[in-house]
Protein backbone atom coordinates (compact mmCIF):
# COMPACT_ATOMS: atom_id res chain seq x y z
CA UNK A 1 0.00 0.00 0.00
CA UNK A 2 1.17 3.44 -1.01
CA UNK A 3 1.97 6.64 1.31
CA UNK A 4 -1.48 7.87 -0.98
CA UNK A 5 -3.69 4.54 -0.15
CA UNK A 6 -3.07 4.84 3.22
CA UNK A 7 -3.83 8.60 3.56
CA UNK A 8 -7.35 7.97 1.63
CA UNK A 9 -8.08 5.35 4.31
CA UNK A 10 -6.90 6.79 7.61
CA UNK A 11 -9.56 7.06 10.79
CA UNK A 12 -11.20 10.09 10.38
CA UNK A 13 -10.90 10.00 14.30
CA UNK A 14 -7.00 11.11 13.48
CA UNK A 15 -8.70 14.01 11.74
CA UNK A 16 -11.22 15.23 14.48
CA UNK A 17 -8.09 15.59 16.16
CA UNK A 18 -6.37 17.70 14.37
CA UNK A 19 -8.93 20.01 14.54
CA UNK A 20 -9.79 20.02 18.11
CA UNK A 21 -5.91 20.87 18.78
CA UNK A 22 -6.41 23.57 15.89
CA UNK A 23 -9.12 25.03 18.07
CA UNK A 24 -8.21 24.12 21.54
CA UNK A 25 -4.40 25.45 21.40
CA UNK A 26 -4.65 28.88 19.64
CA UNK A 27 -7.14 29.37 22.57
CA UNK A 28 -5.05 28.20 25.40
CA UNK A 29 -2.09 29.98 23.68
CA UNK A 30 -3.34 33.00 21.60
CA UNK A 31 -1.30 33.80 18.46
CA UNK A 32 -2.73 36.95 18.19
CA UNK A 33 -2.80 37.20 14.48
CA UNK A 34 -3.20 39.96 12.65
CA UNK A 35 -7.05 41.83 12.60
CA UNK A 36 -7.28 43.47 8.98
CA UNK A 37 -10.72 45.63 8.75
CA UNK A 38 -12.69 45.00 5.46
CA UNK A 39 -14.76 48.01 3.62
CA UNK A 40 -18.09 46.78 5.08
CA UNK A 41 -17.39 46.49 8.11
CA UNK A 42 -15.89 49.73 8.45
CA UNK A 43 -18.79 51.28 6.84
CA UNK A 44 -21.55 49.65 9.63
CA UNK A 45 -18.74 51.41 12.14
CA UNK A 46 -19.04 54.67 10.21
CA UNK A 47 -22.81 54.79 10.34
CA UNK A 48 -23.18 53.84 13.75
CA UNK A 49 -20.77 55.90 14.73
CA UNK A 50 -22.11 59.10 12.86
CA UNK A 51 -25.12 59.38 14.72
CA UNK A 52 -25.63 62.19 17.04
CA UNK A 53 -25.75 61.34 21.00
CA UNK A 54 -28.90 60.65 22.40
CA UNK A 55 -30.10 58.91 18.78
CA UNK A 56 -32.98 56.43 19.38
CA UNK A 57 -31.13 52.88 18.01
CA UNK A 58 -33.42 49.96 17.06
CA UNK A 59 -31.48 46.73 17.87
CA UNK A 60 -32.99 43.24 16.99
CA UNK A 61 -30.81 40.02 18.13
CA UNK A 62 -32.16 37.49 16.37
CA UNK A 63 -30.34 34.53 16.99
CA UNK A 64 -30.38 31.60 19.19
CA UNK A 65 -27.69 29.80 21.11
CA UNK A 66 -26.73 27.60 18.38
CA UNK A 67 -24.73 30.12 16.57
CA UNK A 68 -23.92 32.56 19.37
CA UNK A 69 -20.29 31.79 18.75
CA UNK A 70 -20.59 34.80 15.77
CA UNK A 71 -23.49 36.53 16.80
CA UNK A 72 -23.10 37.02 20.73
CA UNK A 73 -19.74 38.70 20.54
CA UNK A 74 -20.61 41.00 17.44
CA UNK A 75 -23.80 41.84 19.95
CA UNK A 76 -21.68 43.02 22.70
CA UNK A 77 -19.38 45.00 20.59
CA UNK A 78 -21.60 46.93 18.69
CA UNK A 79 -23.86 47.38 21.72
CA UNK A 80 -20.72 48.56 23.39
CA UNK A 81 -19.99 51.17 20.45
CA UNK A 82 -24.06 52.08 21.03
CA UNK A 83 -23.40 53.18 24.53
CA UNK A 84 -19.86 54.38 24.23
CA UNK A 85 -21.62 56.98 21.64
CA UNK A 86 -24.38 57.48 24.07
CA UNK A 87 -26.94 56.43 21.82
CA UNK A 88 -29.98 55.12 23.20
CA UNK A 89 -30.93 51.47 22.14
CA UNK A 90 -34.11 49.73 22.09
CA UNK A 91 -33.39 46.00 22.08
CA UNK A 92 -35.35 43.24 20.88
CA UNK A 93 -35.32 39.78 19.69
CA UNK A 94 -37.40 37.69 17.12
CA UNK A 95 -36.68 34.02 18.53
CA UNK A 96 -37.94 32.73 21.54
CA UNK A 97 -34.77 31.53 22.36
CA UNK A 98 -33.01 34.53 22.13
CA UNK A 99 -34.39 36.41 24.68
CA UNK A 100 -32.03 34.72 27.12
CA UNK A 101 -29.08 35.72 24.99
CA UNK A 102 -30.32 39.35 24.35
CA UNK A 103 -30.47 39.94 27.87
CA UNK A 104 -27.25 38.70 28.47
CA UNK A 105 -25.50 40.95 25.63
CA UNK A 106 -27.01 44.06 27.07
CA UNK A 107 -26.21 43.01 30.38
CA UNK A 108 -22.18 42.27 29.67
CA UNK A 109 -22.11 45.69 27.27
CA UNK A 110 -23.80 48.15 30.05
CA UNK A 111 -21.38 46.68 32.90
CA UNK A 112 -18.52 47.43 30.37
CA UNK A 113 -20.03 50.93 29.54
CA UNK A 114 -21.81 51.86 32.56
CA UNK A 115 -24.80 51.97 30.97
CA UNK A 116 -28.08 51.63 32.70
CA UNK A 117 -31.72 49.73 31.89
CA UNK A 118 -34.28 51.88 30.93
CA UNK A 119 -32.01 55.13 31.07
CA UNK A 120 -29.43 54.49 27.88
CA UNK A 121 -31.21 50.98 26.30
CA UNK A 122 -34.71 49.31 26.98
CA UNK A 123 -35.24 45.62 26.41
CA UNK A 124 -38.48 44.70 24.46
CA UNK A 125 -37.89 40.82 24.72
CA UNK A 126 -39.37 38.51 22.66
CA UNK A 127 -42.57 38.26 19.79
CA UNK A 128 -43.40 36.04 17.17
CA UNK A 129 -43.95 36.95 13.44
CA UNK A 130 -41.18 38.69 11.44
CA UNK A 131 -42.78 40.77 9.30
CA UNK A 132 -45.94 41.07 11.14
CA UNK A 133 -43.91 42.68 13.90
CA UNK A 134 -41.86 44.96 11.80
CA UNK A 135 -44.60 46.36 10.32
CA UNK A 136 -46.36 47.03 13.14
CA UNK A 137 -43.37 48.90 14.65
CA UNK A 138 -43.30 50.95 11.53
CA UNK A 139 -47.22 51.22 12.37
CA UNK A 140 -47.59 51.76 15.97
CA UNK A 141 -44.53 50.25 18.19
CA UNK A 142 -46.99 50.32 21.42
CA UNK A 143 -49.19 48.30 19.13
CA UNK A 144 -47.09 46.00 19.13
CA UNK A 145 -45.26 46.47 22.03
CA UNK A 146 -47.27 48.26 25.16
CA UNK A 147 -45.07 47.43 28.08
CA UNK A 148 -41.30 46.07 28.19
CA UNK A 149 -39.72 42.62 28.68
CA UNK A 150 -40.48 43.45 32.31
CA UNK A 151 -43.90 44.59 32.08
CA UNK A 152 -43.23 48.46 32.10
CA UNK A 153 -45.26 50.68 29.87
CA UNK A 154 -43.26 52.18 27.48
CA UNK A 155 -44.47 55.56 28.09
CA UNK A 156 -42.85 55.19 31.70
CA UNK A 157 -39.54 54.55 29.88
CA UNK A 158 -37.04 57.51 29.31
CA UNK A 159 -35.76 55.91 26.30
CA UNK A 160 -39.16 54.66 24.92
CA UNK A 161 -40.55 57.82 25.61
CA UNK A 162 -41.76 59.38 22.11
CA UNK A 163 -40.80 56.69 20.22
CA UNK A 164 -43.87 55.40 18.04
CA UNK A 165 -42.36 54.07 14.78
CA UNK A 166 -38.90 53.93 12.67
CA UNK A 167 -39.93 57.48 12.19
CA UNK A 168 -38.45 58.61 15.86
CA UNK A 169 -35.43 56.33 15.19
CA UNK A 170 -32.04 57.12 13.87
CA UNK A 171 -31.11 53.39 13.04
CA UNK A 172 -32.29 49.73 12.71
CA UNK A 173 -29.28 47.78 13.94
CA UNK A 174 -30.18 43.73 12.87
CA UNK A 175 -28.10 40.77 13.75
CA UNK A 176 -29.43 37.44 12.71
CA UNK A 177 -28.57 34.33 11.23
CA UNK A 178 -31.78 33.10 9.74
CA UNK A 179 -33.92 34.97 7.04
CA UNK A 180 -35.43 37.40 9.56
CA UNK A 181 -32.82 39.63 8.18
CA UNK A 182 -34.37 39.46 4.51
CA UNK A 183 -37.81 40.98 5.98
CA UNK A 184 -35.68 43.66 8.08
CA UNK A 185 -34.49 44.92 4.01
CA UNK A 186 -37.98 44.48 2.86
CA UNK A 187 -39.97 46.30 5.52
CA UNK A 188 -38.31 48.26 7.93
CA UNK A 189 -35.49 49.47 4.76
CA UNK A 190 -38.08 49.25 2.01
CA UNK A 191 -41.25 50.07 3.48
CA UNK A 192 -40.51 52.19 5.89
CA UNK A 193 -36.44 53.31 4.71
CA UNK A 194 -35.27 52.98 8.10
CA UNK A 195 -31.59 53.25 7.86
CA UNK A 196 -30.31 49.43 8.22
CA UNK A 197 -27.08 47.99 9.16
CA UNK A 198 -26.74 44.26 9.18
CA UNK A 199 -24.83 41.71 11.00
CA UNK A 200 -24.97 38.16 10.20
CA UNK A 201 -23.55 34.68 10.22
CA UNK A 202 -20.55 34.39 8.21
CA UNK A 203 -21.98 31.85 5.13
CA UNK A 204 -24.75 34.25 5.15
CA UNK A 205 -23.06 37.21 4.59
CA UNK A 206 -22.71 36.78 0.71
CA UNK A 207 -26.27 36.79 0.42
CA UNK A 208 -26.72 40.75 1.84
CA UNK A 209 -23.69 41.80 -0.87
CA UNK A 210 -26.40 43.00 -3.91
CA UNK A 211 -28.44 44.92 -0.72
CA UNK A 212 -25.08 46.78 0.29
CA UNK A 213 -24.08 47.96 -3.15
CA UNK A 214 -27.72 49.16 -3.69
CA UNK A 215 -27.22 50.69 0.04
CA UNK A 216 -30.44 49.35 1.38
CA UNK A 217 -27.85 48.55 3.78
CA UNK A 218 -25.69 51.43 5.41
CA UNK A 219 -22.74 48.26 6.31
CA UNK A 220 -22.38 44.57 6.86
CA UNK A 221 -20.52 42.24 10.01
CA UNK A 222 -20.47 39.15 8.89
CA UNK A 223 -19.44 36.19 11.19
CA UNK A 224 -16.60 36.27 13.39
CA UNK A 225 -14.10 37.78 11.30
CA UNK A 226 -16.17 40.20 10.76
CA UNK A 227 -17.29 40.90 15.12
CA UNK A 228 -13.37 40.78 15.71
CA UNK A 229 -12.58 43.43 12.91
CA UNK A 230 -15.99 45.57 14.64
CA UNK A 231 -14.05 44.83 17.99
CA UNK A 232 -10.74 46.03 16.78
CA UNK A 233 -12.39 49.62 15.58
CA UNK A 234 -13.79 49.80 19.08
CA UNK A 235 -10.30 48.93 20.41
CA UNK A 236 -12.11 46.16 22.50
CA UNK A 237 -10.38 42.44 23.18
CA UNK A 238 -13.31 40.49 23.02
CA UNK A 239 -14.71 36.66 22.45
CA UNK A 240 -14.51 37.71 18.51
CA UNK A 241 -10.66 38.52 18.57
CA UNK A 242 -10.01 35.68 20.86
CA UNK A 243 -11.90 33.56 18.63
CA UNK A 244 -10.33 33.95 15.36
CA UNK A 245 -6.67 32.42 15.98
CA UNK A 246 -8.89 29.47 16.49
CA UNK A 247 -11.01 30.37 12.87
CA UNK A 248 -7.85 30.76 11.38
CA UNK A 249 -5.61 27.71 12.04
CA UNK A 250 -8.92 25.39 11.81
CA UNK A 251 -9.65 26.68 7.62
CA UNK A 252 -5.30 26.37 7.05
CA UNK A 253 -5.99 22.96 8.57
CA UNK A 254 -9.26 22.10 6.29
CA UNK A 255 -7.38 23.83 3.35
CA UNK A 256 -4.58 21.40 4.10
CA UNK A 257 -6.42 17.92 4.38
CA UNK A 258 -8.59 19.25 0.82
CA UNK A 259 -5.12 19.39 -0.93
CA UNK A 260 -3.73 15.96 0.59
CA UNK A 261 -6.93 14.33 -0.13
CA UNK A 262 -7.16 15.20 -3.77
CA UNK A 263 -2.91 14.61 -4.56
CA UNK A 264 -3.62 11.42 -2.35
CA UNK A 265 -6.26 10.35 -5.01
CA UNK A 266 -4.07 11.71 -7.94
CA UNK A 267 -0.59 9.58 -7.18
CA UNK A 268 -3.25 6.54 -6.34
CA UNK A 269 -4.98 6.99 -9.59
CA UNK A 270 -1.60 7.60 -11.79
CA UNK A 271 -0.14 4.31 -9.34
CA UNK A 272 -3.31 2.30 -11.27
CA UNK A 273 -4.32 1.53 -7.64
CA UNK A 274 -7.64 -0.52 -6.87
CA UNK A 275 -9.49 1.50 -4.74
CA UNK A 276 -11.64 -1.27 -3.23
CA UNK A 277 -14.75 -0.49 -5.69
CA UNK A 278 -16.05 2.57 -4.09
CA UNK A 279 -15.32 6.04 -4.64
CA UNK A 280 -11.78 7.15 -3.44
CA UNK A 281 -12.10 8.98 -0.11
CA UNK A 282 -15.32 7.61 0.56
CA UNK A 283 -16.29 7.33 4.27
CA UNK A 284 -14.99 3.59 5.43
CA UNK A 285 -15.10 4.38 9.43
CA UNK B 1 -66.24 21.27 0.38
CA UNK B 2 -62.91 22.98 -1.01
CA UNK B 3 -64.64 26.30 -2.09
CA UNK B 4 -64.75 27.32 1.57
CA UNK B 5 -60.70 27.61 2.04
CA UNK B 6 -60.34 28.69 -1.57
CA UNK B 7 -62.40 31.33 -1.29
CA UNK B 8 -60.73 32.31 2.10
CA UNK B 9 -57.43 32.35 0.59
CA UNK B 10 -58.47 34.29 -2.50
CA UNK B 11 -60.25 36.71 -0.26
CA UNK B 12 -57.58 37.26 2.22
CA UNK B 13 -54.65 37.02 -0.29
CA UNK B 14 -55.95 39.15 -2.59
CA UNK B 15 -57.01 42.12 -0.37
CA UNK B 16 -53.42 41.72 1.59
CA UNK B 17 -52.25 42.52 -1.37
CA UNK B 18 -53.97 45.20 -2.66
CA UNK B 19 -53.95 46.99 0.86
CA UNK B 20 -49.99 47.38 0.31
CA UNK B 21 -50.03 49.48 -2.53
CA UNK B 22 -53.25 51.51 -1.46
CA UNK B 23 -51.44 54.16 0.98
CA UNK B 24 -55.02 55.63 1.90
CA UNK B 25 -55.24 55.39 6.12
CA UNK B 26 -59.06 53.52 6.48
CA UNK B 27 -57.00 50.93 4.38
CA UNK B 28 -54.06 51.18 6.57
CA UNK B 29 -56.00 50.67 9.39
CA UNK B 30 -57.76 47.42 7.65
CA UNK B 31 -54.27 45.62 7.10
CA UNK B 32 -52.85 46.47 10.50
CA UNK B 33 -56.13 44.47 11.34
CA UNK B 34 -55.52 41.83 9.43
CA UNK B 35 -51.74 41.74 10.82
CA UNK B 36 -53.11 41.55 14.35
CA UNK B 37 -55.41 38.56 13.27
CA UNK B 38 -52.25 37.21 12.36
CA UNK B 39 -50.54 37.35 15.49
CA UNK B 40 -53.40 35.37 17.00
CA UNK B 41 -53.02 32.63 14.20
CA UNK B 42 -49.18 32.51 15.19
CA UNK B 43 -50.57 32.44 18.97
CA UNK B 44 -52.66 29.25 17.90
CA UNK B 45 -50.20 27.86 15.76
CA UNK B 46 -47.86 27.54 19.07
CA UNK B 47 -50.94 25.59 20.85
CA UNK B 48 -50.79 23.19 18.09
CA UNK B 49 -47.75 23.10 17.73
CA UNK B 50 -47.45 21.48 21.52
CA UNK B 51 -50.23 19.53 21.52
CA UNK B 52 -48.74 18.01 18.32
CA UNK B 53 -45.21 17.16 19.68
CA UNK B 54 -46.86 15.52 22.94
CA UNK B 55 -49.07 13.25 20.96
CA UNK B 56 -46.23 12.06 18.64
CA UNK B 57 -43.96 11.47 21.85
CA UNK B 58 -46.34 10.34 23.96
CA UNK B 59 -47.19 7.77 21.59
CA UNK B 60 -43.74 6.66 20.90
CA UNK B 61 -43.46 6.43 24.73
CA UNK B 62 -46.72 4.14 24.87
CA UNK B 63 -45.70 1.59 22.21
CA UNK B 64 -42.06 1.81 23.47
CA UNK B 65 -40.69 2.80 20.24
CA UNK B 66 -37.38 2.65 19.46
CA UNK B 67 -35.29 6.39 21.05
CA UNK B 68 -38.28 6.08 23.58
CA UNK B 69 -36.40 7.60 26.66
CA UNK B 70 -35.42 10.56 24.47
CA UNK B 71 -39.32 10.89 23.53
CA UNK B 72 -39.62 11.02 27.60
CA UNK B 73 -36.53 13.41 28.10
CA UNK B 74 -38.55 15.36 25.48
CA UNK B 75 -41.96 15.33 27.29
CA UNK B 76 -40.28 15.81 30.19
CA UNK B 77 -38.25 19.03 30.03
CA UNK B 78 -41.70 20.27 28.36
CA UNK B 79 -44.17 20.21 31.17
CA UNK B 80 -41.20 21.28 33.65
CA UNK B 81 -40.19 24.24 31.54
CA UNK B 82 -43.67 25.57 31.00
CA UNK B 83 -44.62 24.75 34.59
CA UNK B 84 -41.73 26.86 35.78
CA UNK B 85 -41.70 29.76 33.09
CA UNK B 86 -45.73 29.95 34.23
CA UNK B 87 -45.06 29.82 37.74
CA UNK B 88 -41.65 31.65 38.49
CA UNK B 89 -41.48 34.01 35.43
CA UNK B 90 -39.06 33.74 32.43
CA UNK B 91 -36.34 36.45 33.49
CA UNK B 92 -32.31 35.67 33.42
CA UNK B 93 -32.48 34.69 37.19
CA UNK B 94 -35.54 32.63 37.53
CA UNK B 95 -35.30 28.99 36.88
CA UNK B 96 -35.97 28.89 33.73
CA UNK B 97 -33.24 31.82 33.24
CA UNK B 98 -30.90 29.65 34.75
CA UNK B 99 -31.87 26.72 32.93
CA UNK B 100 -31.71 28.21 29.48
CA UNK B 101 -27.96 29.19 30.29
CA UNK B 102 -26.64 26.49 31.78
CA UNK B 103 -28.21 23.25 29.41
CA UNK B 104 -29.86 25.02 26.48
CA UNK B 105 -27.16 27.09 25.31
CA UNK B 106 -24.20 25.09 25.97
CA UNK B 107 -25.75 22.12 24.29
CA UNK B 108 -27.02 24.23 21.40
CA UNK B 109 -23.36 25.56 21.00
CA UNK B 110 -22.20 22.13 21.10
CA UNK B 111 -23.75 21.00 18.55
CA UNK B 112 -23.51 23.22 16.37
CA UNK B 113 -19.82 23.38 17.36
CA UNK B 114 -19.76 19.58 16.25
CA UNK B 115 -20.32 20.64 12.37
CA UNK B 116 -16.93 21.86 12.71
CA UNK B 117 -15.35 18.35 12.88
CA UNK B 118 -17.76 16.98 10.50
CA UNK B 119 -17.39 19.55 7.47
CA UNK B 120 -13.14 18.91 8.57
CA UNK B 121 -13.71 15.14 7.78
CA UNK B 122 -16.25 15.55 5.07
CA UNK B 123 -14.20 18.01 2.84
CA UNK B 124 -11.03 15.77 3.03
CA UNK B 125 -13.02 12.87 1.80
CA UNK B 126 -15.21 14.58 -0.26
CA UNK B 127 -14.26 17.55 -2.19
CA UNK B 128 -12.56 16.24 -5.42
CA UNK B 129 -11.14 18.17 -8.44
CA UNK B 130 -13.14 15.50 -10.41
CA UNK B 131 -13.57 18.15 -13.24
CA UNK B 132 -13.05 21.78 -14.79
CA UNK B 133 -15.97 22.94 -12.68
CA UNK B 134 -14.73 21.02 -9.70
CA UNK B 135 -11.20 22.35 -9.64
CA UNK B 136 -12.85 25.70 -10.17
CA UNK B 137 -14.35 25.44 -7.55
CA UNK B 138 -11.93 23.81 -4.82
CA UNK B 139 -9.21 26.68 -6.16
CA UNK B 140 -11.87 29.53 -5.37
CA UNK B 141 -13.25 27.70 -1.40
CA UNK B 142 -9.48 27.54 -0.86
CA UNK B 143 -8.39 30.98 -1.36
CA UNK B 144 -11.74 31.86 0.39
CA UNK B 145 -10.81 29.76 3.10
CA UNK B 146 -7.42 31.24 3.56
CA UNK B 147 -8.14 34.53 2.54
CA UNK B 148 -11.09 35.70 4.59
CA UNK B 149 -9.28 34.34 7.97
CA UNK B 150 -6.36 36.47 9.90
CA UNK B 151 -3.64 34.41 8.61
CA UNK B 152 -4.65 35.35 5.41
CA UNK B 153 -2.31 38.29 4.47
CA UNK B 154 0.41 36.46 6.62
CA UNK B 155 0.43 33.53 3.56
CA UNK B 156 0.20 36.29 1.24
CA UNK B 157 -0.86 40.01 1.20
CA UNK B 158 -3.10 39.27 -2.13
CA UNK B 159 -5.25 36.97 -0.66
CA UNK B 160 -7.51 39.63 0.75
CA UNK B 161 -8.09 41.41 -2.42
CA UNK B 162 -8.75 38.37 -4.35
CA UNK B 163 -11.23 37.28 -1.80
CA UNK B 164 -12.70 40.95 -2.39
CA UNK B 165 -12.73 40.40 -5.61
CA UNK B 166 -14.44 37.18 -5.76
CA UNK B 167 -16.97 38.50 -3.59
CA UNK B 168 -17.84 41.65 -5.03
CA UNK B 169 -17.30 40.56 -8.79
CA UNK B 170 -18.95 37.00 -9.55
CA UNK B 171 -20.61 36.54 -5.94
CA UNK B 172 -22.70 39.31 -6.39
CA UNK B 173 -23.41 39.08 -9.98
CA UNK B 174 -24.84 35.16 -9.06
CA UNK B 175 -26.62 36.95 -5.94
CA UNK B 176 -28.49 39.04 -7.80
CA UNK B 177 -29.50 37.03 -10.50
CA UNK B 178 -30.80 34.83 -7.85
CA UNK B 179 -32.64 37.22 -5.96
CA UNK B 180 -34.53 38.35 -9.36
CA UNK B 181 -35.67 34.70 -10.24
CA UNK B 182 -36.38 33.64 -6.46
CA UNK B 183 -38.43 37.01 -6.51
CA UNK B 184 -39.87 36.48 -9.87
CA UNK B 185 -40.54 32.78 -8.45
CA UNK B 186 -42.37 33.53 -5.17
CA UNK B 187 -44.65 36.20 -7.27
CA UNK B 188 -45.63 33.52 -9.49
CA UNK B 189 -46.42 30.94 -6.49
CA UNK B 190 -48.20 33.54 -4.86
CA UNK B 191 -50.46 34.07 -7.59
CA UNK B 192 -51.15 30.30 -7.82
CA UNK B 193 -52.02 29.88 -4.51
CA UNK B 194 -54.64 33.05 -4.72
CA UNK B 195 -56.24 32.08 -7.81
CA UNK B 196 -56.73 28.11 -6.55
CA UNK B 197 -54.54 26.84 -9.29
CA UNK B 198 -52.21 25.42 -6.72
CA UNK B 199 -53.85 23.43 -4.14
CA UNK B 200 -51.35 20.70 -2.54
CA UNK B 201 -51.79 22.92 0.56
CA UNK B 202 -55.06 21.77 1.15
CA UNK B 203 -54.17 18.03 1.50
CA UNK B 204 -54.84 15.01 -0.37
CA UNK B 205 -58.36 14.08 0.75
Amino acid sequence: MTWARKVLSIDRRYIFLLVAAGVVLPLLRPLNLPITVTPRVQAAYDAIDALPPGSKVLLSMDYEPDIMAELFPMSVAVLRHCFKKHLQVIAMTLYPAGTGLGQQALHTAAKAEGAVLNKDYAWLGYKSGFQVVMIGIGENLRGMYPVDFYGTPLDSIPVTRGVNSYRQMAMVINLSGSSATDYWIQFAQGRFHAPLVVGCTAVMATDYYPYLSSKQILGLVGGMKGAAEYERLIGILGDARRGMDAQSLVHVIVALLVILGNLALFVSKRAGEDLGGRPAGSMTR
Amino acid sequence: MRRGPLLVTFLSGAAVAALFFIPNYKAQAVNNKLLEWTLVVYAFALILGSMSLWNSHARKLKVRAEGWPFSLVTLVSLVVITVLGIWKGVDEGSPVGRIYNTVNSPLASTMFALLAFVIASAAFRAFRARSVEATLLLITAIVMMIGRVSIGPIISPHLPGITEWLLDVPNLAAKRAIAIGVGLGAVSTALKIILGIERSYLGRS
